[in-house]
């Protein structure tokens, strides 16, 4: 990540080159009018679609609100409820489930193909293919995947069944309807983070195997010594955006599951769905949005010093 | 950072030192090149299974499930979605009777997507500029105060935003649907921004000395220079919009708005639990995906770029 380390300095002190120059010229005159209406979208859309709500949802999840009357405050009872709410309980540890699931797999087949990509070829047509599934929506994802998967007609299930002599019911299953959709989503987001992994991995120089090898090391020492902690960076970034987006899935279940078969695969963002929009509880629906928001600010947190701990030791 | 980011692939490569003792042929090679064969089999395949399918009498299906041609070859899945089909042709090929007129949902996401990028992307390039380019009180506070944004995921929002929206009396319209995204991305200023500060101010500062206004600036000389991140922005904004199902869910109840996503969410549950019109679905799902398969097509080299170099911001 020498890269992006470089980077500020040389803007830094272009911008302050740039600045020597503009004390003598009256280019900056004008600027702060011209400044504050060319971030007014930005500004208006930051307040009115960003801040405000923010705060807004923090206020509705104290109050019992159900869109048609005004809100009332509640104070706490609905964190109490949510606390004695097995469905919340479950749905969490349905999301932690799939989210462990979805990023473990999914990290692992991403930085091996990466690894592998990079050490066999540099072909955009084969980078190009792994991301053709990313391009696509949830949905259709989602649709193509439940279809392959059919336990009657599904070709997975054909190969299956002709091997074993019986059909595994992927969606339909308590056991299977966690992994089934967490398998999906790897299929759809892996060459999206294995590109990405891929493009890391193009910016560390070659002299540092080259150093690595007269030491006498071997390639898997190299991958773990040189590699890993020169991607750390990168490999934290990718986590984080999978951990976030795994912490909100919705279009894949929505379409296979609905969160079934009996709330085994009712993923916390299904839940909060239903409750806000099936039974109109949208102050409940809030504060349970308020403690997903909660745990995945720590998880930020958490990364940001993963990333400040590894720039210390490429250093 | 961002040129050499993007030229350096394809260069090194060859030369690279540890790559050598690969050139050869031997067992870890091939065993390399097996995995890579698999991976690209598994992303493939279920798009030839679509087109399969969507080929395919969705009776004659039953027959033959595990084919890998067409089961009795029609392009009677496509008419059907596409209303194109009688109800009684599409009773006889296994369809609910019911067509969902894809082309009307199309048009939807073509108009939801491009003009929620659209605007995304020049609202985010005047602001950047003006963080970049322009000396204002107040600008290094803002800029923290939108990148503060960034750190907050988007789930918070999500109810508050729908009744703000619903309060404003936007739902089902492209209004409702578009304005939450179209104003401020976070992101983007700060991609935008970051390019802008590398790039040379000189060019810029000849062209105000010899009497240029600052906005000229701004949309003849910098808005080029930055065309680069301008189409990757565009490019990945068109993606998650086009994707986009949760959102134009929760705002719109009304066929007259929805995008393609949701129509065929609601095809597939409405399809019978018994007997469902896989053909059907599966040539919706097609047409749903072939705008993104087209952009492929023209982009795919830029996409891939686009995307690696997001990653390394």
């Amino acid at each position: 990540m020498t890269a992006t380390r470089r980077a500020p300095r040389t803007l830094e002190g272009r911008r302050r080159r740039s600045g020597a120059i503009n004390a003598h010229a009256p280019a900056h005159r004008g600027d702060a009018r011209l400044a504050w209406i060319l971030i007014t979208p930005a500004l208006v859309g930051f307040l009115v679609f960003a801040a405000y709500p923010t705060v807004r949802g923090i206020y509705l999840s104290f109050t019992d609100f159900r869109v048609l009357t005004p809100p009332t405050w509640t104070g706490l009872d609905n964190v109490v409820r949510l606390f004695g709410d097995s469905v919340f309980w479950s749905s969490l540890a349905v999301t932690v489930y799939f989210v462990v699931l979805s990023v473990v797999i999914g990290m692992a087949i991403s930085l091996m193909t990466a690894v592998v990509l990079h050490r066999l070829t540099s072909s955009t047509i084969v980078r190009g293919i792994i991301i053709l599934p990313f391009l696509i929506s949830g949905v259709v994802a989602a649709t193509t995947w439940s279809w392959m998967l059919d336990a009657q007609l599904g070709i997975v299930n054909q190969l299956i069944e002709a091997i074993t002599g019986e059909p595994i019911l992927f969606l339909g299953s308590r056991a299977w309807a966690i992994p089934s959709i967490a398998l999906i989503s790897v299929w759809k987001s892996m060459g999206y983070n294995a590109i990405i992994i891929f493009a890391g991995l193009q910016t560390i120089p070659p002299s540092i195997y080259e150093a690595g090898r007269i030491d006498g090391a071997s390639e898997i020492q190299m991958f773990r010594r040189l590699t890993l902690p020169l991607l750390r960076p990168i490999l934290a970034m990718v986590l984080i955006l999978t951990v976030i987006g795994s912490f909100q899935v919705f279009d894949i279940v929505a379409v296979t599951t609905k969160g079934g078969p009996a709330n085994a695969s009712n993923v916390l963002q299904m839940y909060i769905y239903e409750k806000a929009f099936g039974q109109f509880d949208f102050g409940y629906g809030a504060t349970m949005s308020l403690a997903l928001f909660a745990m995945l600010i720590v998880i930020t947190f958490m990364q940001m010093r993963l990333m400040r701990a590894s720039e210390s030791d490429t250093n | 950072m961002t040129a050499t980011a993007l030229g350096r692939p394809a260069a090194p490569a060859p030369r690279r030192p540890r790559g050598r003792s690969l050139r050869r042929f031997s067992v870890g090679r091939g065993i390399a090149w097996l995995y890579i064969g698999l991976v690209l089999l598994v992303t493939v395949f279920p798009f030839y299974w679509m087109l399969r399918t969507a080929l395919s009498n969705n009776y004659a299906l039953v027959r033959d499930p595990a084919s890998l041609v067409p089961v009795d070859f029609t392009w009677g899945a496509f008419a059907r979605v596409l209303g194109l089909a009688t109800p009684e042709q599409s009773l006889a090929e296994g369809g609910s009777g019911a067509s969902i007129e894809l082309g009307h949902f199309l048009l939807n996401s073509i108009i939801y997507a491009t003009v929620s990028t659209a605007l995304i992307v020049f609202f985010s390039l005047i602001a950047a500029y003006a963080f970049a380019r322009l000396r204002w009180r107040g600008r290094e506070l803002m800029f923290s105060l939108f990148l503060a944004a960034l750190m907050v995921p988007g789930i918070l929002t999500l109810l508050p935003n729908f009744v703000l929206i619903k309060e404003l009396g936007l739902l089902n319209s492209f209004a409702g649907m578009i304005l939450p995204g179209a104003l401020f991305s976070a992101f983007n200023i700060f991609f935008l921004r970051q390019f802008m500060l590398g790039l040379s101010e000189e060019i810029e500062e000849a062209a105000l000395i010899d009497g240029a206004g600052r906005l000229r600036v701004l949309f003849q000389i910098t808005m080029p220079m930055t065309s680069g991140p301008i189409i990757t922005l565009s490019i990945l904004g068109f993606i998650t919009a086009w994707n986009d199902y949760f959102w134009p869910l929760l705002v719109t109840s009304d066929d007259s708005v929805r995008p393609l996503t949701l129509a065929l969410a609601v095809f597939k549950q409405s399809s019978p639990q018994s007997a469902p019109d896989w053909a059907g679905l599966m040539a919706a799902t097609l047409v749903a995906a072939l705008p993104m398969l087209i952009l492929f097509m023209f982009f795919g080299k830029r996409i891939v770029n686009s995307i690696g170099f997001t990653g390394l911001k």
